[in-house]
């Protein structure tokens, strides 16, 4: 389990993971924030459904993706945290075509 | 020097579906390909079965056509049995989709007339509005309709390859890779092939080696008057499954990427990319599918089309030099069963091209042609 | 902004792009920088404008060097673009998409400083939750002052030895460090060690990482010959040999590193010429004393030219900076000189140390190509080593017949986590060296981009 170890400050904005509310402070990367979160793992894959967790911290690898805001397949690790952003984990392929269908349907 | 029945120089798709063909019926056949890095439109292939609206005019590549995808079926199930790889073959038909109605009017009416002067009907209909929007729910609002073609279908190009390979050499095929061809000519009673790692021997010689046969044909007498035309292709990231039927120039392969691309170009051997025609085709893909505005696109590439002056096929045999022959063809996944039956079947048993081919798709042709708008 | 074409774009903030954007805005010279990250410092100085709140005596002095640079950098007066990724290039200009959206931004000289990557350590069970790199958990501490306690370090090289002093400086128990170095790698590294001593401060400050480490009574295992991440879902330990001795070590945290390697997407895709460096096991851009590519437009600084560090980084940017002011006219081929004179010179100790480094933490072939068959080496595809070997025989004759063949860097990462690999399987297989087996073809976008921002790119360059 990842913690913080800088001096606990008042949270100043929150995010939503798969419902539940994390506090952390604006601006921190978001692959951090889940990762201390214990949200894990990030996604499945598309081609076997392994279970995936951040392993480069740096945008080259796209284990770290997740479904940010809606958008599937978003880099966490290249990623800020904003107030009210909401992250879902990332079940195998993109299921973009289906929330857009989903979308048409509801309107 | 000579050592065997076949020298095939190319190790595409055209040159492999011939090369199996003919090493399946008994015969000796090496294939001579070229390194890792080569002008491969096997690589760069879209994988689309394709018939509809091909040949409209030139009833000898309809039916050509027509008859290669009708042996699809029992095509793939037998490369499929003989390689162990599996083709991510679909033959269930596909879409051409429309921007606009006049855009549907004039394909119906094109599809129209290619049937009636084809033997072999391929049976296509107009897909409406409304039923493509029952189909893809996601589908752009100003998509007009599409046709549908029965006989239509994908498969992995790659796979397709790779299958290809396998099947001939267990057919007991040599394959020799990283032999790009520089010189070739009769040798004896056969004929001799010079590479970098050797020369290579055979009673008889074709020539598939895609835009290279622009420069080997006329060392055997006969000539390929070739060049190249590039299509700018893009594959997105991985979608669940949305595509019940693929379009023309967009298709979901079965690891989950989107296909698309529909460009053409005058670039040289130019393989690369250019951000105006990939702006255009991430264009035209968003239009059709909206959605696809936050999909990643993960790669690109230009293949090279080998494109001959009428856009199609140049099909010889050699007057000088007896038991040379070329294939010069743009569809070599369309064309991969009749490749390695009807074409392999006629050179083996009977040591020619098959006849309808050769007088339909001399280079003969060119000589009466009209020269090409400017 | 919108119709400038400007004298020098820079793709990527670390040292180098810092320091060519400070050195060329100084010369006059109009200077767009564009990066991925949404503040500046690369990975080397990730987080050092944005203190993630941890005591500075844990990251160390070499770190901090960073900061000087990046509020020179910040202060310089170049149009510099965070979050802003860079996917297609262009004879003048480049394309990016980003956060804050994207464009098209015209160019007369390209400063490619994309930097390094952690080079593959494809290990059995390596795609597991919980195994990262040691570039992970040093970018997670840097940037966000996050740790795991009782992590297990596996590999080579002096970043592992940094993000564990680091961990222990901050008071984090590290559970074991399975090193990798082979004592013969030490004896082969003492020949370079005369050449070595003008850099002798990498040296000596390497060893006192190991002191450090040894000091704190961290169990270290050294000469790790095979390892192994177990788990189902997750890592659960770490299996490790060492000759005759092997172990298993509980553990929901592993941290891999053997080294880092140039990231060469951008310059592959641009067309520069490309030369393999055996003494670091990697390709990368061939370049000339100015950090010149094969293409006359364009040039190569910090550590995507070569492994060199950051100091070194910071060198080579400011050379291509002057190269590209020489090129545009602002400065004549004296003047550039004279100034470079001295970024030579300081070069030349920046670099002595690195044939010592390289011999001494030179991968162990085991850690470059899997001798287990199931072990995955392409994770965005999962092609397993299997797979290669497969594809190998049935006549893939080089990494791009072998990426048709198995999809293997098709993915996402387009290639940087398994282009090594595959290549030197593929080379091993075929009898051939990694040199004359090549590299994946790389073509753009250079990173994956949203089609909304290639549909909205079709227009003429503007910012």
């Amino acid at each position: 389990m990842f913690r913080s170890l800088a001096t606990p400050e008042t949270p100043a904005i929150g995010i939503e993971v798969d419902g539940r509310r994390i506090a952390c402070a604006p601006g921190e990367n978001l692959a951090a924030v889940l990762l201390r979160a214990g949200f894990g793992p990030f996604r499945s894959t598309p081609v076997s459904g392994a279970p995936r967790m951040p392993y480069c911290m740096m945008g080259v690898c796209f284990d770290c993706l997740a479904v940010v805001d809606g958008v599937p397949n978003s880099q966490t690790c290249l990623t800020a945290v904003a107030d009210g952003m909401t992250v879902r984990r990332q079940e195998g392929a993109s299921a973009a075509a289906f929330l857009a269908a989903e979308g048409l349907a509801d309107e | 020097m000579k050592s065997g029945d076949y020298l095939v120089i190319g190790g595409g798709l055209v040159g492999l579906a011939i090369a199996y063909g003919l090493a399946r019926r008994g015969l000796a056949v090496t294939v001579l390909d070229e390194g890792d890095v080569a002008h491969r439109a096997a690589r760069g292939n879209f994988g689309n079965i394709w018939i509809q609206g091909k040949g409209a005019g030139v009833p000898a590549y309809a039916e050509v056509t027509r008859r290669s995808a009708l042996e699809w079926p029992a095509f793939a199930r037998e490369i499929e049995e003989v390689s162990g790889v599996e083709l991510r073959y679909r033959q269930e038909g596909a879409i051409c989709v429309c921007f606009s109605e006049a855009e549907l009017k004039q394909r119906m009416a094109m599809l129209a007339a290619a049937e009636a002067d084809s033997t072999i009907p391929a049976e296509p209909r107009e897909v409406s509005a409304s039923e493509l929007r029952k189909m893809y729910p996601m589908i752009g609002p100003t998509m007009a309709g599409g046709t549908l073609s029965p006989l239509d279908g994908t498969v992995d190009p790659l796979r397709l390859l790779r299958a290809l390979l396998v099947a001939f050499r267990a057919a007991s095929g040599t394959y020799v890779s990283g032999a790009r061809v520089g010189t070739i000519a009769r040798d004896g009673d056969g004929f001799a092939a010079t590479t970098a790692t050797g020369t290579y021997g055979a009673a008889r010689v074709l020539l598939a080696a895609g835009l290279g046969n622009a420069m080997l044909a006329p060392q055997l007498g006969m000539r390929a008057p070739l060049r190249p035309v590039r299509g700018q292709i893009i594959v997105t990231e991985k979608l669940k499954p949305f595509m019940p039927l693929s379009f023309h120039f967009i298709r979901q392969t079965e690891d989950g990427g989107v296909i698309c691309g529909d460009s053409s170009e005058e670039a040289g051997f130019d393989e690369g990319v250019t951000r105006p025609i990939l702006a255009r085709t991430a264009d035209r893909l968003t239009t059709v599918f909206p959605f696809m505005k936050d999909v990643r696109l993960v790669r690109a590439w230009g293949a090279l089309r080998v494109m001959s002056p009428d856009g199609l096929p140049i099909v010889q045999a050699s007057q000088e030099a007896p038991g040379a022959f070329a294939v010069s063809v743009h569809s070599g996944v369309t064309l991969s069963p009749f490749h390695a039956a009807v074409v392999a079947a006629s050179l083996a048993d009977e040591g020619r091209l098959p006849p309808h081919l050769t007088q339909s798709f001399s280079p003969d042709r060119f000589d009466v042609q009209i020269p090409r708008n400017s | 902004m919108s119709d400038a074409t400007f004298d020098l774009a820079i793709v990527g903030a670390g040292p180098a792009g810092m320091a060519a954007a400070v050195e060329a805005t100084a010369l006059g010279l109009s200077v767009c920088v564009l990066d991925e990250q949404a503040a500046p410092g690369g990975q080397i100085y990730r987080g050092i404008t944005r203190p993630a709140g941890l005591d500075p005596q844990v990251l160390g002095p070499d770190y901090w060097e960073g900061k000087a640079l990046a509020e020179r950098f910040l202060a310089c007066g170049c149009d510099y673009r965070p979050g802003s990724t860079v996917w297609h290039v262009d004879a003048g200009e480049l394309s990016f998409a980003g956060p804050h959206g994207g464009g098209t931004v015209a160019w007369r000289k390209l400063l490619n400083a994309t930097g390094a990557m952690e080079r593959p350590m494809p290990v059995a069970g390596w795609t597991l939750p919980g195994v990262m790199t040691a570039g992970a958990a040093q970018i997670l501490l840097k940037a966000s002052a996050t740790v795991a306690e009782n992590a297990v370090f596996c590999g080579s090289g002096p970043l592992l030895y940094l993000v564990v002093a680091q961990y222990l400086r901050a008071g984090v128990k590290v559970a074991a460090v399975l090193d990798t170095t082979p004592w013969q790698a030490y004896l082969g590294a003492l020949r370079h060690m005369p050449a070595a001593l003008p850099g002798w401060s990498y040296l000596s400050k390497g060893l006192g990482l190991l002191r450090e480490i040894g000091a704190a009574g961290v169990r270290v295992v050294r000469n790790v010959d095979r390892l192994e991440m177990r788990g189902r879902d997750a890592l659960e330990a770490v299996r490790w040999r060492a000759g005759a001795s092997e172990g298993e070590i509980a553990t929901s945290h592993a941290f891999l590193h053997q080294g880092i390697a140039p990231n060469t997407n951008l310059a592959r895709a641009a067309g520069c010429a490309h030369v393999w460096d055996e003494a670091q096991l990697s390709w990368r851009p061939r370049t000339d004393a100015w950090g010149a590519a094969s293409r006359p437009d364009l040039y190569c600084g910090g550590d995507v030219a070569g492994i060199a560090g950051a100091r070194a980084a910071a060198l080579s940017g400011r050379l291509s900076a002057l190269a590209a002011a020489a090129d545009l006219g602002r400065i004549d081929a004296a003047g550039r000189d004279a100034r470079a004179a001295g970024l030579r010179r300081a070069m030349r100790r920046e670099l002595a140390a690195r044939p010592f480094l390289d011999t001494l933490y030179r991968p162990l072939p085991a850690f470059r190509v899997p001798a287990v068959d199931d072990v995955v080496v392409c994770r965005c595809e999962e092609v397993t080593a299997g797979a290669l070997a497969d594809a190998v025989d049935a006549g893939a004759m080089g990494p791009n017949q072998l990426k048709a063949f198995t999809r293997c860097g098709m993915g996402p990462c387009q290639g940087r986590s398994c282009g090594l690999t595959a290549a030197a399987l593929v080379a091993a297989r075929l009898g051939m060296s990694e040199g004359e087996a090549g590299y994946f073809n790389i073509r753009f976008p250079v990173k994956p981009v949203p089609l909304g921002a290639v549909a909205a790119a079709g227009g003429k360059p503007a910012g």
